[in-house]
């Protein structure tokens, strides 16, 4: 009886400790990436974004030093909103950046709602409707969505390539819906058709029933698959001995694919993309940032997307603190107005906000080359300047044309 | 009933027709039916209901294959299991680590079959290492032989994770293993009346062939071997198997040995076939464990059709039913499991 | 699985104090207190959300512990109560969302899952031991698939979001300190019963069916119903802790039900003891604890490394769990001092 009383007197005062009283010198600051599962190459490399932001400031805003707290998740919606009320909760953070993929930025959308006084900026997530319908007041994305990246795309492969049909393989959750709908929204306008579309359960491995199912007559395959389920796809591809070529996703032909082992490198070389970022962007603004990233452990010889998008965010939360002294007293009040109309420069040009707090940014056409040295690098092509969140079109026209789903668009 | 007052049953006897030669009639009809799939080219209304001939016998060629490599992964995990009564959930992690191994050695040497060599030695002692250091301690308590491999298995999980990361790594296959061949399937006619034949990847072929080299060396093994005799009678009676004077620690030691061997083997097939990332081990142990329930435990042909099962669902599920395709899969083993729960080829 | 604890049994003489027994005093009314004592954070994010989980895996311990049979479909049960909620009740994600009122939907949604649990049952009624914890994975498995899959009913990758916990009675009952207690109550529910229902004659039928399934069939009994209804018993409880669960988070996706959450159940009921109900709480609280403190101390890329050493040291030193633990280490004082220091207290 006694011990079972000193067991309960235990479990209470290891359950009583309270949140910590944040200590007066340091900026806490969140940052919100997938340190765990098959996600965690990316969520490590948004974290050496993020970083390259804060040793720019020196670790310090506002005349504080800013303490970086790490919240992980595996990529689920779940694991995401548990890890930023972690950090909110616990750990007493009033500026959070993150998440890093899709359907983890719809949720922690929502989770902001509940915590009006907390500030949130984005990390990379890219879905859509984070910011499109329905947006949080307190939710703040200065890196673009998945429709955005595609820009220019579409109008590039139908006039520039030539291709008239073409046959798409997306993975089959939210953000290759978005992908697939920018690129859609400007070829089906420019008089393409996509007579095929495979979606692949997330996860699938073996792609040589999808790859054999392509119609032959296509003059080109857009694929939206991203990590290992694109080197999956671009092996099985090379070996079926396919003939097609290829059109990337934003993170078919990223860093983190393109720096795969294999002979995969045959079938990506003059691979047209897009996306917010190129490898050989000439600016000198470019070419600074790549080399204070490659300054962090473990860099990539270029930055992917999600350090770009990382670097963006916190680029602009440290900004936004500099502005009002890191006084987040109101409730962030000051802040979220001071980020609302934050206007500065980033390595890939000037980016701005529009009314739902969604970035306006230039994006990138780019084509894989390889190197002499055997490395492959995306070429920069086009840059198309300031693309907003409705690519152009009148705000009530684009949302008439519905969410991102299976079967939007459509132009068989 | 005839004028005589036979019925037609013994009008079909009488006329020499027996039951057997129905049998033959009927599979020699199927194979020619087969055959004409096969080589013939397909009328337009055939070719439109399954896509195209190229999706469809892709689809089932890829079946194959891919029921070859769940077969070479699921018969360590039978022979173990179905044998020894040792549930090892880690086994999923055995085909990892195989698979990475693979990698770091043909990287490192540039020969592919050292990499496969070196994937069944290693595993092969890790298998004998597990067994003397866990099993034998929980000998009959199959769920605390469930827990203990599956604690062990997140373990290994993290830890591959560290020391390779997340990073997709593929096992390049040797250029005399590589390309594509051209089969004798026609699959569409040009307009200048050429025959279009079908192009298929030659490794997976390989993977086919061997799966189905090692299941009969294997069964062989087994069945007609001194070795075989043995380990079919210690898991039968261990103790008069001991009495007869055979250690029966060193058999059992044996064939966990060549189990996570197999599993091993399997990893670096896989891994040049398809790729070697972090999450394949629970793909690959939920694979194995529905082609051994379905085939049934212990049985190495159980497996072989489990995997045969498994595999050709996945692949036309694919294709025909992208969305729901996945489901299937478990849908057999459940559709299996609640009617005939020692499996296909199983014995209670 | 080993019989129960006997220790856990009342005396059926003595006070009611002692019947009851001092600790689980002591234990009630620290949990009663622990609002007052505790911040926002331990009060939702620990204490609610341990007893969520130890509601799921009470609900496997009722099959693995009494009824001999292991399932990995709990989450899955789980699931569809809270799938039923976000579908039949309010959510903004725009998708279904008939705003049924919570006295009916709550009820509906845990029959729903009771009925899904019981038809597991049956499905998996002719298999034992390793072969149950098959099936019920792959039906686990299955559902997690199918709730991606399908975006007609289940909205598929993306889930359901903004599932509102109901106000009543002027409460908002997702304010930290009402939702603790709405937790609290749900499982002392859960827990009164389970132990009432063990017991009962239904409950030593089931733990006899377990012992030797042939020599009740021989006697009569009906082995298959009372495993359907064991079945049907874990998903009330499972389908209870799925509709807290998706109140507590608020959303719904098929990541809340997949194969590591399926383990996490098993792990949770492993660790904490199966041979008495507050077992799976007590583990529940431990994998909480470790869940959301091993970023603090391993970093966040090897926390599973530390949860999975964790399990293994349990699963062999304890295969008890860690009321295996606590047996061992009580069998030092012997119960007659115990019961006199009580008696002697009263004079």
């Amino acid at each position: 009886m006694r011990s079972k009383i000193n067991y309960a007197l235990a479990l209470a005062g290891m359950l009583m400790a309270p949140a910590m009283a944040s200590a007066q010198d340091t900026m806490k600051i969140g940052v919100l990436a997938t340190f765990e599962g098959a996600f965690t190459v990316l969520g490590e490399d948004g974290m050496r974004g993020a970083m390259t932001a804060v040793d720019e400031f020196h670790g310090m805003v506002g005349g504080k030093k800013i303490e970086i707290i790490k919240g992980s998740s595996d990529a689920s919606p779940d694991s995401a909103v548990r890890a930023a009320r972690k950090l909110v909760e616990q750990d007493g953070v009033k500026v959070l950046v993150g998440p890093l993929s899709g359907d983890e930025g719809l949720a922690i959308k929502d989770y902001a709602k509940t915590k009006p006084d907390v500030t949130f900026l984005n990390g990379s997530s890219a879905a859509q409707d984070t910011t499109l319908r329905d947006p949080a007041p307190n939710f703040f994305r200065f890196s673009t969505d998945g429709a955005q990246w595609m820009a220019g795309l579409g109008n590039y492969v139908y006039k520039e390539k030539g291709y008239k049909r073409v046959a798409t393989v997306a993975e089959d959750y939210s953000f290759p819906y978005t992908q697939v709908f920018g690129f859609m929204a400007e070829f089906c306008k420019a008089g393409g058709h996509v007579p095929a579309k495979a979606w692949v359960p997330i996860g699938t491995k073996d792609y040589s029933s999808v790859i054999a199912a392509i119609p032959e007559d296509v003059d080109a395959i857009y694929v939206a698959l991203g990590g290992a389920d694109a080197v999956n796809f671009l092996t099985q591809y090379e070996q079926a001995g396919g003939k097609a070529p290829l059109i990337g996703g934003s993170i078919t032909v990223d860093q983190t694919v393109l720096t795969s082992k294999g002979k995969i490198h045959d079938v990506l070389i003059g691979t047209p993309s897009a996306g917010p970022t190129a490898d050989s962007n000439p600016s000198p603004e470019w070419k600074a940032f790549v080399a204070a990233y490659k300054k962090q452990p473990g860099a990539f010889p270029v930055p992917s997307l999600f350090a770009h998008a990382y670097y963006v965010n916190m680029k602009a939360a440290l900004l936004g603190l500099q502005q009002v002294g890191d006084d987040v007293s109101d409730g962030g009040a000051k802040l979220r107005a001071a980020l609302s109309k934050l206007v500065f420069e980033t390595p890939t040009g000037k980016v701005s906000l529009d009314e739902n707090r969604n970035a306006i940014a230039d994006i990138f056409l780019t084509e894989v080359v390889k190197l002499p040295d055997g490395t492959l690098f995306n070429k920069l092509i086009k840059v198309t300047p300031q693309v907003n969140q409705t690519l152009g079109i009148p705000r009530d026209e684009f949302l008439k044309l519905g969410k991102v789903g299976r079967d939007n668009p459509s132009c068989p | 009933m005839s004028l005589t007052g036979e019925t037609g049953a013994e009008m079909l006897a009488g006329g020499g027709f027996s039951r057997r030669h129905v049998w033959i009639l009927a599979a020699l009809v199927g194979a020619a039916v087969v055959a004409w799939l096969i080589f013939a080219i397909w009328p337009a209304w055939l070719s439109a209901a399954l896509i195209s001939k190229r999706a469809f016998f892709s689809a089932v060629l890829n079946g194959l294959t891919l029921s070859g490599l769940y077969f070479l992964v699921a018969s360590g995990f039978t022979l173990v299991f179905g044998l020894m009564r040792n549930v090892n959930l880690a086994h999923g992690s055995l085909y990892l680590l195989g698979a990475y191994i693979g990698y770091e050695v043909t990287n490192r040497t540039g020969y592919w079959l050292f990499g496969v060599a070196a994937g069944f030695a290693v595993l092969a002692v890790i298998g004998v290492a597990m067994q003397v250091f866990v099993f034998r301690h929980l000998e009959g308590d199959d769920l605390r032989q469930t827990l203990v491999t599956l604690g062990i298995s997140i373990v290994a999980a993290d830890l591959m994770l560290a020391v390779w990361t997340g990073t997709t790594y593929q096992i390049p296959i040797p250029s005399w293993l590589d390309g594509a061949v051209t089969l004798p399937i026609v699959t569409a006619v040009r307009a200048n009346g050429e025959l279009i034949f079908l192009r298929y990847t030659f490794f997976r072929l390989v993977v086919l062939a061997t799966a189905i080299v090692i299941g009969i060396g294997l069964w062989f093994m087994l069945n007609r071997t001194r070795v075989g005799m043995m380990i079919r009678a210690g898991v039968d009676d261990r103790a008069m198997l001991s009495a007869s004077g055979i250690n029966v620690h060193a058999v059992f030691a044996i064939v966990f040995a060549v189990g996570a061997g197999l599993a091993g083997i399997a990893g670096v097939i896989g891994g040049s076939v398809l790729s070697v990332a972090p999450g394949e081990d629970v793909r690959y142990l939920l694979a194995s464990l529905v082609v051994v329930i379905v085939g049934g435990m212990g049985s190495i042909t159980g497996a072989a059709i489990g995997a045969l099962l498994i595999g050709l669902a996945e692949q036309i599920g694919l294709v025909y039913f992208p969305t729901y395709g996945v489901v299937l899969t478990f849908v057999i083993m459940v559709a299996v499991l609640a009617l005939r729960p020692q499996g296909i080829m199983g014995r209670l | 699985m080993s019989e129960l604890l006997t220790a856990a049994r009342p005396r059926l003489d003595g006070t009611f104090l002692e019947r009851i027994g001092l600790g689980n005093i002591a234990l009630v009314i620290f949990l009663v207190i622990y609002p007052a004592v505790a911040s926002e954070f331990f009060i939702v994010q620990i204490g609610a959300y341990s007893l969520i989980w130890g509601m799921l895996a009470l609900s496997l311990m009722i099959l693995a512990g009494y009824g001999g049979m292991v399932s990995m479909a709990q989450i899955s049960i789980a699931g569809v109560a809270g799938y039923t909620v976000a579908i039949f009740g309010m959510n903004h994600t725009g998708v279904h969302g008939f705003g049924w009122p919570f006295w009916i939907l709550v009820p509906f949604a845990v029959l729903l899952a009771a009925l899904v649990a019981g038809l597991i049952g049956l499905i998996s009624n002719r298999t034992e031991g390793i072969y149950t914890i098959m099936i019920t994975l792959a039906v686990a498995t299955g559902f997690f698939y199918f709730t991606q899959q399908n975006y007609a009913l289940f909205n598929g990758h993306s889930g359901f979001a903004g599932i509102d916990a109901p106000k009543f009675w002027g409460i908002n009952w997702r304010a930290p300190v009402p939702f603790y207690y709405l937790c609290l109550g749900c499982a002392v529910l859960s827990y009164a019963a389970v132990l009432y229902a063990s017991r009962s004659a239904y409950g030593l039928t089931l733990q006899a069916v377990r012992d030797n399934a042939r020599r009740m069939r021989a006697l009569g009994y009906d082995v298959t119903r009372h495993k359907v209804v064991a079945y049907f018993y874990s998903g009330l409880i499972a389908g209870m802790g799925g509709v807290l669960l998706v109140w507590f988070n608020g959303r719904i996706s098929p990541g809340t039900i997949d194969v590591s959450a399926a383990i996490n159940v098993l792990v949770i009921a492993v660790i904490g003891g199966m041979r008495h109900p507050i077992g799976p709480f007590l583990g529940a609280v431990v994998v909480v604890l470790i869940q959301t403190f091993a970023i603090d101390v391993v970093g966040a890329e090897r926390y599973n490394t530390l949860i999975g050493l964790v399990f293994l040291l349990i699963v062999f030193a304890s295969p008890d769990g860690i009321l295996g633990l606590w047996e061992k280490a009580k069998l030092r004082a012997p119960r007659e001092q115990v019961f006199s220091w009580i008696r002697c207290g009263r004079g």
